[in-house]
């Protein structure tokens, strides 16, 4: 028993970690934007395609297939600044829309690109953490758990530390106050794209070898998130990191004990008890929307 | 006068129209029709400010009412398809007790919440919902003949005219609501809510109002679904289809009634018949996206206001100026 509750505690931190990288993500480019990001999922999808070709099928190594999945998604998100966010700063549900619209086209891409079928990977390290008998941390899961742990921290340290992260706060806590003092919004809003855009395909990338590959597995990432920025509070980064890592609990616990579909009600209501109780969520001020 | 030769003239065309088609573009219109009806009802919500993201669901649970009263109960089937859009109504009575404690962004995630949450019921219970395989065999519609036409239900002319009819006389109701005093209310609720509280009007009265009468609609047109097509499971009411309900609405726009069946048609003729028929099947979503995107891009308002403007368009004197997104 006390080993089940272990590996499925270790799940659970694995699961908060890459949930915790979309989420952040997610919060940031609302923050400073205001706009919900739906094509978030597919920007996780994009960075899982991109080890896809480079690693699986050009022999690319693994960490340099990740980066450029980093890379490659953060530069999406400054398409979707320039193209669509910018042109629609005074209309969010218009922005919600053209995510929508980005989504598809997205989705269609990797069709065409690669087919609706399943892609496989192969595993990057066969290696495992062995605990006890039958607690064990496959390390292509520790990868993910310690680029959360670090990029997480380095965003922190960005935010709170630098010049940019003061600005960029500044910006999503008042657009019109902070042009006033000089800062550029277009320059916060391409900085906060990239990072938000770039957090999902790094997540996209790591978990590739260990999720299923398809066009379409942006769907149930983009709920998990929403989940997670509405319990912890939209536009607050620290509440989406510790909801995240409350609901990876609950969610792989209840996974684990009960089912999947039974594990997936709970978090939804959840998610529709805290919008009853706190609509401003765990970590909310109720600044933004 | 005028008016009635357009009535005649226009239903003489729907009459006919079926008849210059193809077997699958028959049934691409009887899922039109009944899409109409959807996005109809969903304008109905948007008139009280609020923007829902369980519509299609709330269709699902007219069509799966309607489907397991005929099943179980051994319900006539015009009946079952009144009580699924009853049923629809009901249920959204009782979302809005948790549901409109919520305004604008946190209504419309809060929405998709129960929505989900009601679909993953479906998938859960087998007994009475069939699980993730869903309800198959469902009763159709009984044929019957009016002398000097019979209806066969399995041939999709017999079953649009049937949902013609149908959607008309619901259009007929959801344009009289409008005009009335309580349509006007709607109104108010959106765009004076402050003022229309002090004048003594509930508001949270009427956006369930809206929300109840919305959704009984929808679960009329889930239920002719259902009895249509025999099967439904809990993916035949997903979020792509909420997705494209929203993209009638913002690209027709909201502002008057014409404008989602308006976006409803151009886009449906667009993406089953243009797009499909010139082989571009894989292409379809892109070429969707993209018009999404184009148009809420370069026409904000909608397709209604190129209408408008064509039409040399005097200033709605009933409607106050909408834009479709706030």
């Amino acid at each position: 028993m006390l080993d089940l509750l272990a590996q499925t505690g270790l799940n659970a931190v694995y699961a908060a970690s890459y949930i915790s990288l979309i989420a952040v993500g997610l919060v940031l480019i609302f923050g400073v934007m205001g706009v919900i990001n739906f094509a978030h999922g597919e920007l996780y999808m994009a960075g899982a395609y991109t080890v896809v070709l480079l690693y699986t099928d050009l022999a690319v190594p693994f960490f340099v297939a990740v980066a450029a999945g980093l890379i490659f998604v953060g530069c999406l998100g400054l398409a979707m600044e320039r193209a669509l966010f910018r042109p629609l700063r005074d209309n969010p549900l218009g922005g919600l829309v053209a995510s929508i619209g980005f989504l598809m086209i997205l989705q269609a891409l990797a069709v065409m690109g690669f087919g609706v079928r399943m892609e496989h990977i192969p595993p990057v390290t066969q290696s495992v953490i062995e605990f006890s008998d039958r607690v064990r941390l496959p390390v292509a899961r520790l990868y993910v758990i310690v680029a959360a742990v670090v990029l997480l921290t380095a965003l922190w340290v960005f935010l709170k530390k630098t010049r940019f992260g003061w600005a960029l706060r500044a910006a999503a806590q008042d657009p019109e106050a902070a042009a006033l003092q000089g800062i550029s919004i277009n320059q916060t809003a391409r900085i906060a794209m990239f990072i938000g855009a770039g957090l999902a395909g790094i997540a996209g990338a790591l978990t590739a070898p260990l999720v299923s590959v398809n066009p379409h597995m942006g769907h149930s990432v983009i709920v998990t998130a929403f989940i997670v920025i509405i319990v912890g509070g939209v536009g607050s980064l620290e509440g989406a990191v510790v909801a995240s890592v409350a609901y990876a609990l609950v969610h792989t616990f209840v996974t684990t004990f009960y089912d999947g579909v039974i594990a997936d009600i709970v978090g939804l209501s959840l998610m529709l008890l805290v919008l009853i109780i706190k609509p401003t969520g765990l970590f909310g001020s109720a600044d933004r929307a | 006068m005028r008016n009635l030769a357009i009535f005649v003239l226009g239903g003489a065309a729907l009459l006919a129209l079926p008849h210059g088609l193809s077997f699958s573009q028959q049934e691409i219109l009887v899922f039109l029709t009944l899409n109409i009806l959807l996005v109809s009802s969903y304008r109905l919500l948007t008139l009280t400010g609020e923007w829902s993201l369980a519509h299609v669901v709330i269709m699902g649970v007219g069509a799966y009412a309607s489907a397991i009263y005929t099943k179980e109960l051994g319900i006539w089937v015009p009946v079952s398809i009144l009580l699924g859009g009853a049923t629809a109504a009901l249920l959204a009575v009782l979302l809005s007790f948790p549901l409109f404690r919520m305004k604008g962004f946190y209504f419309l995630i809060g929405s998709f919440a129960a929505g989900e949450i009601i679909r993953l019921l479906w998938k859960r219970f087998r007994d009475p919902f069939g699980g993730a395989k869903g309800i198959k065999g469902i009763d159709p519609m009984p044929d019957f003949s009016i002398g000097i036409y019979d209806f066969d239900f399995f041939e999709p002319i017999s079953y649009y005219y049937l949902s013609c009819a149908v959607v008309a006389v619901c259009l007929w109701i959801l344009w009289r609501i409008e005009r009335s005093p309580v349509g006007l209310t709607f109104h108010a609720v959106h765009w004076q809510d402050r003022l229309a509280e002090a004048s003594g009007v509930n508001l949270r009265a009427y956006r369930t109002l809206a929300f109840s009468i919305a959704s009984g609609f929808a679960g009329i047109s889930g239920a002719l679904m259902a009895h249509y097509v025999g099967t439904i499971n809990p993916n035949s009411f997903d979020v792509d289809l909420m997705v494209f309900v929203l993209t009638w609405a913002i690209v027709g726009g909201t502002a008057t009634f014409y404008g989602p069946i308006l976006g409803c048609v151009v886009l449906t003729v667009l993406n089953e018949i243009v797009l499909r028929e010139m082989g571009f099947e894989q292409m379809r979503p892109l070429i969707y996206g993209l018009i999404m995107i184009l148009s809420i891009l370069f026409l904000p308002k909608g397709l209604e206001s190129l209408v408008q403007k064509i039409a040399g368009k005097r200033p709605g004197k009933d409607t106050p100026e909408r834009s479709p997104a706030q």
